[in-house]
């Protein structure tokens, strides 16, 4: 390669936004209604997030390791 | 005093130290070279990196004082679970950066990086200096955390020798030697290797709290009505303020940007063995977020089990106020053994990042310091020495913060602690990205920050680290470590476009692109 190598913005890095915008906005989740087990919307809304936090992280990874690999 | 509860205690203290020292064996290197004894070599594949930094990043006084939030304050506390939650797209996207042009350039520390990228002895000793202080009461917090435990199982603080009188903080002072002796002795391989017995204890006590507990007190339905309905939510804006909800997200989001600019984060991370496993981490380690959320919720389980008010918690919460509330939960709903098996995880929970910690203070002291300024031409084993040396004097030192001090001080320096080492996120994060901002400016910019950030919580006497900014006479509570960082920013930009506008001095940069990637 005679240029040097330059980061490329990939568009699937994108998801990496979704936790924040739903974190940020915290009227969305602050309510007690709908409950699970008794447990009010506010407290297991954001526990679920902890989990979507993460699953969407994975295809951001698995793009981004086949693209690593095939540069190589 | 609780025989069973202590003497499991004890054997579960005394197999962690075992594990310490035999840690200098294990993935064996030369412990005389800094990147050996302060970062494991850089070897640490995906699963001990997320041991770890598992038992780095959720320290006891996590478990201790995010659940005391909840049970004094409600729903404000639970901000530590988007904390957690948005820590780990930055690390994904962010750090593999840094784990590169580290690896690429044998730096250590943060500071090692900003002094490599922009070429500024001032700057890296500004970034050096604030990771260490911001960390001081970071350990002394960890200590805070062990008094709590020690003091649930009821061993007294003050232990009377015939012939030498009483020692104030005997126990402390055992734990503290002896975790001092094995991380002199085999660096960040030691808590590596007793994280996995951390996390593993860990899991066990959450596992058990989140099943055993809402079964006593009647199911989590009973626990969130015995809360206090006026703290179950945040309260909603009004027409002069955004009110709580603001303070949340700002207090989540300034958390965030903070964590992995803690000296004991970056040690952690360029520990593990390759930029794949950073990212592999920052997927698996919301694992950890959960088991905190779910701590978090210990809080609320004591208010509904109501131990503020039983007799035999009352001089626990008299010494330590709501961070009682989970070992009293603890000693109210679990036999005696199990007692001894919580209070042991919380216990070595705080060993394991107090460890990092110090290992992290002492990297950042012999390289961005000692190095620097003292004697430049430090042989490599000269260089691991001062380490090991400077390790046992962080350690001395948050020990004599804790016994000689008000536990308050500590408690409000490490909420100053967040509102310092945010203001290095433009020379380490943003460096990460581009040579072009000007480290004259990324310093007063550091200054700037610094100073507003301060002066804040001064104004709240260090005792909150929200402070209102008023807007067109529209209120907005704001974490003083965000507001801050953005003053902080704003200086550094426009002062980068000036000094490079009238100076025009080309970026003194050793690093290149592909040393990133």
């Amino acid at each position: 390669m005679d240029k040097p190598k330059r980061r490329h913005f990939r568009p699937i890095h994108l998801l990496l936004l979704i936790p924040y915008v739903a974190m940020m906005w915290v009227g969305s989740y602050n309510r007690i209604a709908p409950e699970i087990a008794g447990v009010p919307f506010f407290y297991w809304y954001q526990l679920l997030w902890i989990v979507l936090g993460a699953a969407v992280m994975i295809p951001v990874y698995l793009a981004d390791e086949r693209d690593e690999a095939s540069r190589k | 005093m609780n025989t069973t509860a202590v003497t499991i205690f004890v054997a579960l203290f005394a197999l962690v130290t075992v594990l310490g020292f035999v840690a200098a064996r294990w993935r064996r290197g030369n412990l005389n070279e800094l990147h050996e004894w302060g970062l494991g070599g850089r070897r640490f594949g995906t699963i001990v990196t997320w041991f770890l930094l598992g038992g780095d990043l959720y320290t006891a006084y996590t478990f201790i004082a995010v659940p005391a939030v909840l049970f004094g304050a409600g729903a404000q506390g639970f901000f530590a679970v988007p904390y957690t939650i948005l820590v780990y797209p930055i690390v994904y996207a962010i750090y593999p950066r840094l784990w590169s042009v580290a690896q690429a350039k044998g730096y250590v520390t943060a500071a090692d990086f900003v002094r490599g990228r922009f070429g500024n002895h001032a700057l890296a000793l500004a970034v050096a200096v604030t990771g260490i202080v911001a960390t001081m009461p970071y350990i002394a917090l960890q200590l805070v955390g062990m008094e709590v435990a020690i003091a649930g199982l009821g061993i007294s603080m003050d232990t009377t020798f015939p012939g030498i009188g009483t020692i104030h903080g005997f126990p402390l002072l055992v734990a503290f030697v002896v975790l001092a002796l094995y991380t002199y002795n085999s660096g960040l391989r030691a808590p590596a290797l007793i994280a996995l017995v951390k996390d593993a204890l860990l899991y066990i006590l959450v596992i058990a709290a989140v099943i055993i507990i809402p079964i006593e007190l009647g199911g989590w339905g009973k626990i969130f009505a015995a809360a206090d309905p006026k703290t179950l939510l945040l309260a909603a804006p009004t027409a002069e303020s955004l009110g709580p909800q603001a303070a949340y997200a700002t207090l989540a989001l300034g958390s965030t940007l903070a964590l992995f600019l803690y000296p004991h984060a970056v040690t952690g991370l360029l520990s593990s063995s390759s930029r794949h496993v950073v990212r592999r981490n920052a997927v698996i380690l919301p694992a950890y977020s959960f088991a905190l959320g779910l701590i978090a919720l210990l809080g609320t389980m004591a208010v509904a089990a109501g131990v503020k008010s039983m007799p035999q918690f009352a001089e626990g919460f008299k010494a330590f106020g709501n961070q009682y509330a989970v070992p009293a939960l603890i000693v109210h709903s679990f036999p005696s053994w199990f007692v001894g098996v919580a209070f042991a995880a919380i216990a070595i929970g705080a060993l394991v990042p107090a460890a990092i910690m110090s290992i992290a203070c002492a990297n950042l002291f012999t390289r961005n310091i000692w190095k620097e300024y003292v004697n430049p031409a430090v042989s490599g084993k000269g260089e691991a020495q001062v380490a090991k040396i400077v390790s046992l004097v962080v350690k001395a030192g948050a020990l004599f913060f804790i016994i000689e001090l008000p536990t308050t001080y500590a408690i409000q320096l490490q909420l100053l602690g967040g509102i310092l080492i945010i203001q290095t996120l433009p020379s380490v994060i943003f460096g990460l990205y581009t040579n072009r901002l000007h480290p004259w400016a990324l310093l007063i910019g550091w200054g700037a920050g610094i100073g507003a950030g301060t002066w804040m919580a001064a104004a709240n006497a260090f005792k909150a680290s929200i402070y209102p900014i008023t807007l067109f006479g529209y209120t907005i509570p704001c974490y003083a470590a965000v507001s801050s960082l953005i003053l902080n920013i704003i200086v550094t930009v426009v002062l980068s476009w000036a000094f490079n506008a009238l100076l025009r001095t080309p970026p003194s940069d050793q690093t290149v692109e592909a040393d990133y990637i």
